[in-house]
């Protein structure tokens, strides 16, 4: 997952952005072309004919995946717009979505954020272009974040199923066991800092992407969404397991306070100091382009569990490709969203390190045999191959996460700095993402 | 430290001078300040201290670590150097990454600056002249209308004039950009202030008697005299558009069309992305590379435009 600094611009972005997207749901309603079938060779038609397809992504092997789509079919051109991400990138699809100009063929949209969009008719139902029959070669938790029943928003690119990144060097000079569960994982947290002051069991600062995770792997589900009638409920059991335990973390000062992706976070990594990473299984190519330092000191290992023997999981990040319902050349997107993340495009894409959404690249063997020199030669697919296969598929996030994402620094974040306690700052988190969610015009808790 | 000739002169005139004169001599050392010898005080020396330490220690943070790579960066100190010097190859790498993309978007910004901050401080000195020397109705309606548009900040209108610009098709083209940078209010109000005290009424009307028309007036005689606060309102909307940063994000979406900024913090924002490169090192860089312009520009310019800020202070 990912974040982004500046959380005044954030805030100040988001307001205008979903300011305009509630203007976006007036427009024109594209349902009379969606319901259309489109048939295969509609699409090979289009691919004969050429033209140019504007992607609006900013996944670093999507360049090599277009470039080999363009040689496949010499008549396309791909405009790849790709050096902006997370929120700065959702401000400029609602901002063109809302002017009604400029709006890219095809945008990359996190899971988190699909039904913000596909809420607003924002997105091209896939379904009448075949999507809907490929669902079987995904993992659960992508395909049940793109689609919703008989609708498809989009085609999953990556995920994200968790997995606890260790540095093997810390916990060896300590003699600490990698822990399995959640408890275990306390008693080592102690045991680290207690051998080390410096040094941390994880960095949180309070992430909205690591908190919902875990919720969902403890097996809460706060979010339910039927149409616009949603409901936020923070107080399940679920829930309740995850607060009992990280409290104990943050009361007993066993977190580092450094937030994610800062530089301080890549510097914590690589020099002992953040000993574990509970993250999706895209973190190792970030391992090695910003921890370099500490190749071969890092393994990857099972999410701990919150009973001994469990077998939950969860996901953390990922993101599909989907065509804007004001996009252009909805064939050729199509036909280009299609070859990325459920054709060639696929294997190109794992070659260059990135984690697959579908069965069949996970299962195979050549991914799971891969040795990764950064992790000693670990076969860490394995790891994570069997995390996706254990991910629960009925997790929703909120038709406005993004907003409720904005705001949970200053409603759950408030745990890690004052006397406030998780469970309180999640009721305070649900308290405003009712209120918004009502002021936005949904039926929220009633 | 002493010889006979400077030391002891208040004893050495009051001496040769005679009493006549020492008079009130014994009565000027009560006087605190004297401009060739203003008063130290400790409390002062200290809070500048502190000032100069908190505006240095940053741009020394800056130059320090653009000498590190992306590896040294994450091994030393952030103050202090590490064992690899690496600021040429950094420099090399900020110029080459990505296809040189850099030059581009410093290319982009002087583009800017050059049509944006340059037109807009064209537009300043006609506006302020012409609201300084001439009267006409409504000029009261403009003045509550200049202030109050200095009080509404630029980022608030950004997002209603990217709906306007996109309706006109303009969005994604550095006009984008351009355009709104025209617009500088405080730019005005500074222009009309300066303009008010610098030129004298006498001066206009002389020129106007000896048959000159208000062009020749305007560029002759008013616009060297104008000088130091072009210089001042010029160096305002350079730096202004130099780092405007929200007008091109909600504008520009081509990285082809970034300005510094924006290109900077896309580079930054790769260390967030999944999958993404990590190059620390060419941001800080980059941004080293990115205030050099700004830094020589204020040393040049700086004499006129502290002429500028004293004008109006002394009645001559």
């Amino acid at each position: 997952m990912r974040r982004t600094t500046g959380r005044l611009l954030r805030g100040m972005a988001l307001l205008s952005v979903l300011a305009l997207g509630a203007t976006a749901c007036g427009g024109s309603d594209d349902d009379s072309s969606s319901t259309k079938a489109v048939s295969a060779s509609d699409i090979q038609a289009a691919l004969k004919k050429g033209g140019s397809v504007t992607v609006w992504a900013w996944e670093p092997t999507l360049k090599t995946v277009a470039a080999d789509f363009e040689k496949k079919y010499p008549k396309v051109k791909i405009n790849l717009v790709s050096d902006r991400s997370g929120d700065k990138h959702y401000t400029a699809l609602s901002n063109a979505i809302a002017a009604g100009k400029g709006v890219p063929d095809v945008s990359q949209v996190e899971y988190f954020a699909l039904s913000q969009y596909s809420l607003t008719k924002g997105l091209t139902n896939l379904a009448p272009y075949g999507a809907d029959k490929l669902a079987s070669k995904y993992t659960a938790g992508p395909w049940n974040a793109v689609s919703d029943g008989d609708k498809v928003y989009g085609l999953p690119m990556d995920s994200g199923p968790m997995a606890m990144f260790y540095n093997k060097k810390v916990f060896d000079k300590y003699k600490i066991a990698v822990p399995t569960t959640w408890d275990e994982y306390v008693v080592a947290a102690r045991k680290l800092h207690k051998a080390d002051p410096k040094a941390y069991i994880a960095n949180d600062a309070g992430d909205a992407g690591f908190t919902t995770s875990m919720l969902w792997q403890a097996g809460s589900r706060p979010y339910k969404v039927d149409g616009t009638k949603v409901t936020v409920n923070f107080e399940d059991a679920g829930a309740k397991k995850y607060t009992e335990t990280w409290q104990k973390l943050i009361d007993e000062k066993l977190l580092s306070p450094i937030n994610g992706w800062t530089d301080d976070w890549y510097k914590g990594l690589g020099d002992g100091t953040i000993a574990t990473l509970t993250t999706g299984a895209w973190m190792p190519a970030n391992f090695v382009s910003g921890v370099a330092g500490a190749s071969g000191d890092w393994r990857a290992a099972p999410m701990p569990q919150w009973t001994a023997g469990g077998k939950a999981s969860a996901e953390n990040g990922g993101s599909s490709l989907a065509l804007p319902t004001l996009g252009k050349n909805k064939e050729l997107a199509y036909a280009f969203v299609q070859y990325a993340n459920a054709g060639a495009g696929i294997q190109t894409r794992v070659n260059e390190g990135a984690f697959p959404a579908t069965k069949a690249e996970q299962q195979s063997a050549a991914f799971q045999n891969k040795a990764f020199p950064y992790f000693g030669g670990q076969q860490a697919n394995k790891i994570f191959a069997q995390s996706a296969s254990e991910v629960a598929s009925d997790w929703s996030y909120l038709p406005f996460q993004q907003y409720a994402n904005s705001i949970f620094n200053d409603t759950v974040g408030k745990a890690y700095i004052s006397g406030t306690t998780l469970a309180q700052g999640l009721k305070s988190w649900q308290d405003a993402s009712v209120k918004y969610g009502n002021e936005q015009g949904f039926t929220v808790n009633k | 430290m002493s010889t006979p000739v400077t030391t002891a002169s208040p004893s050495a005139s009051t001496a040769s001078g005679g009493g006549s004169k020492g008079a009130p001599r014994l009565r000027t050392p009560r006087k605190k300040h004297s401009p060739g010898r203003p008063k130290r005080s400790i409390l002062l020396t200290v809070l500048t201290g502190l000032i100069l330490v908190y505006t240095v220690v940053p741009l020394l943070w800056l130059v320090i670590n653009a000498t590190k790579t992306q590896q040294g960066l994450a091994d030393s100190n952030g103050l202090w150097f590490a064992h690899h010097f690496a600021l040429w190859s950094n420099i090399h790498d900020t110029f080459t990454y990505h296809d040189g993309i850099f030059v581009r978007w410093l290319l982009n910004t002087l583009l800017y600056v050059v049509l944006g901050a340059g037109g807009a401080t064209f537009l300043s000195i006609l506006g302020g002249y012409a609201l300084a020397k001439f009267n006409f109705p409504g000029k009261r309606a403009i003045f509550a209308v200049v202030i109050g548009a200095v009080a509404v900040p630029g980022t608030a209108l950004a997002v209603p004039t990217f709906l306007m610009f996109s309706k006109m098709g303009l969005t994604d083209t550095p006009w984008a950009v351009i355009i709104p940078s025209l617009v500088s209010p405080f730019g005005l109000y500074l222009m009309w202030v300066f303009a008010t005290e610098a030129i004298p009424v006498e001066l206009l009307e002389a020129a106007r008697i000896d048959g000159a028309g208000e062009i020749r007036t305007f560029f002759q005689v008013s616009l060297p005299l104008l000088a130091p606060g072009v210089v001042t309102v010029l160096l305002f909307t350079t730096v202004a558009t130099w780092n405007n940063y929200f007008l091109p994000l909600i504008m520009i979406k081509n990285p082809d069309w970034y300005p510094l900024t924006l290109g900077l913090d896309a580079w930054n924002s790769q260390a967030q992305t999944i999958g993404g490169d990590v190059i620390f090192n060419l941001v800080i860089t980059g941004s080293l590379l990115t205030i050099v312009p700004l830094i020589a520009a204020f040393l040049l310019l700086q004499k006129y435009w502290q002429s500028g800020l004293a004008a109006g202070s002394v009645k001559e």
